[in-house]
């Protein structure tokens, strides 16, 4: 009897292992079925071919977007006929970074929108809607944008293109996204095929996060990180005598108008924007350093950001030229950046090196004012060093104190940065007036990242626009 | 009022099936059927409970209470099923009656809900198909000449494929089905049981390496019909039985080895070979990209899955119809956007607890043709399970078959029903051998001490004749004809098994 137990327990071997293995793999599937579908809910829901929007839509009634401090920013009302319409109290101001929900989705409507159909109303309310023959409420949205600073950064472009950027830089909340031209998200049902149809103003891009700009001289900011990366104990001993221009013998940089900067160290260079001091530099640098830097920075890669936004592109590598790294160390070639790129950089340095990503919806609350999500900064990188951001604090607080942002000095506060020209045609005089920088340099609270097209020089155009957000936000109503 | 009824009923529902699948897996803590008794009152009860509110979601939810009606007649035919069954063969397993029909009941109300027609239809061949495959179960028990019929099988099922092959129609690209008298039926569903009946039979007496080509040959021929006939999913389903039943029958892992990679080979060739299956991986790869075409079915399936949550959307709460062909291919979408990924979870765990009876039932029957068998049907049953999860998941490929017993289509329920009771007739041959142990344990005892000692007399003689590798291939061509002899002079197939396993050690 023993032996037929052995024997049965032999025979028996191979429908076990069949049957473990069988169980095995339904519970890897059970997993796999759990985890892929729970951790794509939310992109799948905004799939423009989930059907499941419409029938959401159909059940319960949008909800409200808010400013940091309660202003209403996009809310469903009704028309004449009792038809939902969508509402923007503030119009233009908010066009891009509120966005709109119909003709497609932008901006908050498009990164909020699985909440915003979403109903977490108490079940009570729900039962009081279902009795009154009305739709339930959906979800709210509350950003961190602020009204004020918004309103500032709007009407400074005045009539320019461009775009600004604020951000809180030790949380990462966004203060303010500007984009211009804009549009009034209001009417977008009447100008949609205008605006689709007007390929060359791009209207409905929002130029902080899609812009693809040539950053110009802000782009030496990167150029000197480097420098001081390869030459951390001796780059103050830096020197160059400028002459207006510099010219390896086949390529020429000129400084801005031409200007003819004297002896300069490293400092001075960076503080009057130097083209052919980094010139200089440029072609002294690292190639393959450079490019663990550049990849560190995220240029041609993602960044920590949920909004759409356009990759900023460089190219650097062991066969790049002295010509076009002369162009790469000041920011013209074929170099793109957007304006929140230059922005995430600037707040890193403000911050110590380690950049706290921007984000803009701060929390999700149902329609009886629980929060149902609380959103915070994605995980915090460090891009560079302690040490190094504080080189560069320095050398960006130069910039205000005797270089081209001076517009920003004997201020109630103490702010850094850094401006740029970037010439984007072969017509001379045409640039980009570029500004990033940060305030107060003791303590950084915040940062504001200006472009704006085709002005002409960051210290005339862009500086001011600035000064106005930090004026505003620090309190100091002078103009 | 109402909604808080349906509100209420997705955590009840949830909870209900929860426990469920509790109890179908609790049933394996005790070996002796007399002790589940319990677990299986328990069980009834929940199904019970689970069907009722299901329905009375729907009831709420359409407003439409004649839906009641309809939920009479179903509880009435599985209340039926589950109490006259146990009643009518005391000796069967009540666990695979009461999954059955729970499953049956599940797919009642998600197709109730999908269309109200399609569920009339499917209710009506259900309960059909249950009077009928009632007298299953005996003649299991009962006809001992099944094992003989090999090449009966074989020839049977073949045939059904050819016919299909050549005058069936297509269906979606593929010709898996062929019109009789207004009834379409679907044979490769059935030529799967055939099939496990074919590759028992075979290879029950000897697993010999020659046989085991003999049945390749076969096998091969039924799946290179189906490939022919673009019925992918019965194809794999074909193929992955026949390794895993030579593998157990064998018990060698070499063919598992061999089947594998010829598994793989065959796989890259019809990847090369046939457009219809390199769409079917790039739409697995990346749905996304080809969301417009090959994608489309099973990117709506993905959004199904996901868009229930924990707890589903409750009935008509959900689109489910917007994935293509939902109550057939992908019924378990349906079921995890409505009634939760919880619910869907507990869903597969009762599918599991089927084939771990299935295999445990395998495992206690002493011969080895109604072992094959318990094992053959239990592997088809959770491959096709498998496939249909996992391709309507995109963890595999899309192959296109049916959840058996949940999805709509007569031919596939009817099959498994079949299937089923099938094993419900071996239980009551493992409930013979094993009363037949008890009875004259002493005689019989006695007597396998005898053939024992015969056996290995003959083992000796042969290992010392042969040596050892060659022992193998002589030994088989000698029992052949030694081994079917003495079988059927006992009238018995102990005395064959004492052989094989005598060959074995």
């Amino acid at each position: 009897m023993a032996g037929n137990h052995k024997n049965r327990k032999k025979q028996n071997a191979p429908i076990m292992a069949v049957a473990y293995f069988f169980v095995a793999v339904f519970l890897g599937m059970m997993v796999y079925i759990c985890q892929y579908s729970m951790s794509h809910r939310q992109e799948w829901m905004n799939n423009s071919y989930n059907g499941r929007q419409q029938m959401l839509t159909a059940k319960n009634v949008r909800g409200t977007i808010y400013a940091g401090s309660g202003e209403v920013l996009a809310k469903t009302g009704t028309d004449g006929e009792g038809r939902e319409v969508r509402e923007y109290p503030y119009g233009s101001m908010f066009a891009h970074v509120v966005g709109y929900a119909s003709n497609g989705r932008a901006g908050v409507e498009a990164l909020g929108n699985y909440y915003l159909i979403q109903s977490s109303a108490p079940l009570s309310e729900k039962v009081l809607n279902e009795t009154a023959g009305e739709k339930y409420k959906a979800d709210d949205v509350y950003t961190t944008l602020d009204v004020n600073l918004q309103e500032v950064a709007y009407k400074a472009m005045g009539v320019y293109r461009g775009a600004v950027v604020v951000t809180d830089i030790s949380t990462g909340r966004i203060l303010a996204m500007v984009s211009k031209p804009d549009f009034d998200p209001n009417e977008i049902g009447e100008v949609w095929d205008r605006l689709v149809e007007d390929k060359e103003s791009g209207v409905l891009l929002n130029r902080v996060t899609q812009g693809m700009y040539p950053p110009g001289s802000t782009f030496k900011i990167i150029t000197a990180l480097e420098y001081i990366r390869e030459n951390p104990d001796t780059y103050q001993n830096y020197g160059y005598l400028c002459s207006g221009s510099y010219s390896d013998g086949a390529d020429r940089i000129n400084c801005y108008h031409g200007t003819s900067h004297g002896q300069e160290d490293f400092a001075r260079a960076f503080a009057k924007s130097c083209n052919a001091a980094f010139a200089d530099i440029g072609i002294k640098l690292d190639k393959g350093e450079f490019q663990d830097t550049l990849k560190e920075l995220m240029f041609n890669g993602e960044l920590p950001l949920d909004m759409n936004y356009s990759k900023s592109r460089i190219q650097v590598s062991g066969e790049s030229t002295n010509g076009e790294m002369m162009q790469v160390a000041i920011g013209q070639g074929t170099t793109g950046m957007s304006p929140i790129h230059l922005n995430m950089i600037t707040n890193a340095i403000a911050n110590g090196g380690v950049l706290v990503p921007p984000y803009l919806i701060d929390r999700v609350e149902n329609s009886a004012g629980t929060v149902v999500k609380q959103f915070s900064a994605s995980q915090e990188r460090q891009l560079m060093s302690g040490q190094e951001a504080d080189a560069l604090k320095e050398l960006m607080r130069g910039v205000v104190e005797e270089g081209t942002a001076s517009r920003l000095k004997g201020l109630p506060y103490t702010a850094a940065g850094k401006t740029g020209s970037a010439e984007y045609s072969n017509v001379k005089e045409e640039s980009h007036a570029w500004f990033t920088g940060f305030a107060p340099v003791e303590e950084p609270q915040i940062s504001v990242t200006v472009i704006i097209e085709g002005a002409g020089s960051g210290g005339d155009y862009a500086v001011p626009v600035a000064k106005r957000i930090f004026d505003a936000y620090f309190g100091s109503g002078s103009d | 009022m109402e909604l808080y009824i349906t509100e209420l009923s997705k955590y009840v529902i949830t909870m209900l099936m929860a426990l469920y699948a509790y109890e179908s897996f609790a049933v394996f803590r005790y070996r002796e059927e007399d002790r589940r008794s319990g677990i299986y009152t328990r069980q009834n009860f929940l199904m019970l409970l689970l069907h009722f509110s299901c329905f009375m979601v729907i009831c709420f939810e359409t407003g439409d209470m004649s839906y009641l009606f309809f939920y009479a007649f179903q509880q009435v035919v599985l209340f039926a099923t589950a109490v006259l069954f146990h009643m009518v063969y005391p000796g069967a397993n009540r666990l695979i009656v009461n999954n059955m029909c729970l499953l049956l009941s599940v797919g009642f109300v998600m197709l109730t809900r999908l269309s109200y027609e399609r569920a009339v239809r499917q209710f009506v061949i259900a309960a059909v198909s249950i009077a009928a495959v009632m007298v299953i179960p005996l003649f299991v028990h009962k006809i001992k000449f099944l094992k003989s019929l090999t090449w009966v099988y074989a020839f049977l099922g073949i045939a059904a494929l050819t016919v299909v092959l050549v005058l069936g129609s297509y269906t979606y690209g593929s010709k898996i089905s062929y019109t009789i008298a207004g009834v379409t039926v679907q044979p490769s569903e059935f030529v799967k049981i055939l099939f496990v009946f074919f590759l028992a039979s075979a290879l029950c007496g000897s697993a010999s390496f020659l046989q085991v080509c003999l049945t390749a040959a076969v096998a091969g021929i039924h799946v290179v019909i189906l490939v022919f006939s673009k019925d992918l999913g019965s194809a794999l389903i074909f193929f992955v039985v026949y390794v895993l039943m030579v593998f157990v029958a064998t018990g060698k892992p070499l063919y598992l080895l061999a089947g594998a990679g010829g598994g793989a080979g065959a796989a890259v060739a019809a990847y090369r070979m046939f457009s219809h299956v390199q769409v079917r991986v790039q739409a697995w790869r990346d749905p996304w990209s080809a969301i417009d075409t090959g994608g489309y079915q099973i990117t709506q399936s993905l959004f199904a899955i996901s868009s229930g949550g924990w707890f589903g959307l409750g009935l008509f709460g959900g689109t489910p119809q917007s994935i293509p062909f939902v109550e057939a291919d992908f019924i378990f979408s349906a079921v995890a956007e409505e009634l939760g990924i919880l619910f869907a979870m507990c869903l597969i765990l009762v599918c599991v607890s089927c084939f771990l009876m299935f295999m445990d039932i395998s495992m206690k029957l002493n011969d080895r043709f109604y072992r094959l068998i318990a094992f053959g049907l239990g592997i088809t049953y959770i491959f096709q399970v498998f496939l249909t999860i996992g391709g309507g998941s995109k963890f595999i490929p899309l192959t296109g078959v049916t959840l058996p017993l949940i999805s709509y289509g007569g031919s596939s329920v009817l099959t498994t029903l079949v299937m089923f009771a099938i094993v419900e007739g071996l239980c009551m041959v493992k409930k013979d051998e094993e009363q037949a142990v008890k009875n004259d344990g002493k005689g019989k005892r006695a007597e396998h001490k005898k053939k024992e000692a015969q056996n290995a007399g003959r083992k000796n003689a042969r290992w010392e004749k042969t040596g050892w590798k060659k022992a193998e291939w002589k030994k088989t061509g000698w029992e052949k004809t030694g081994g079917e002899k003495a079988g059927k002079m006992r009238g018995e197939s102990r005395q064959k098994r004492g052989d094989a396993d005598g060959r074995e050690s």
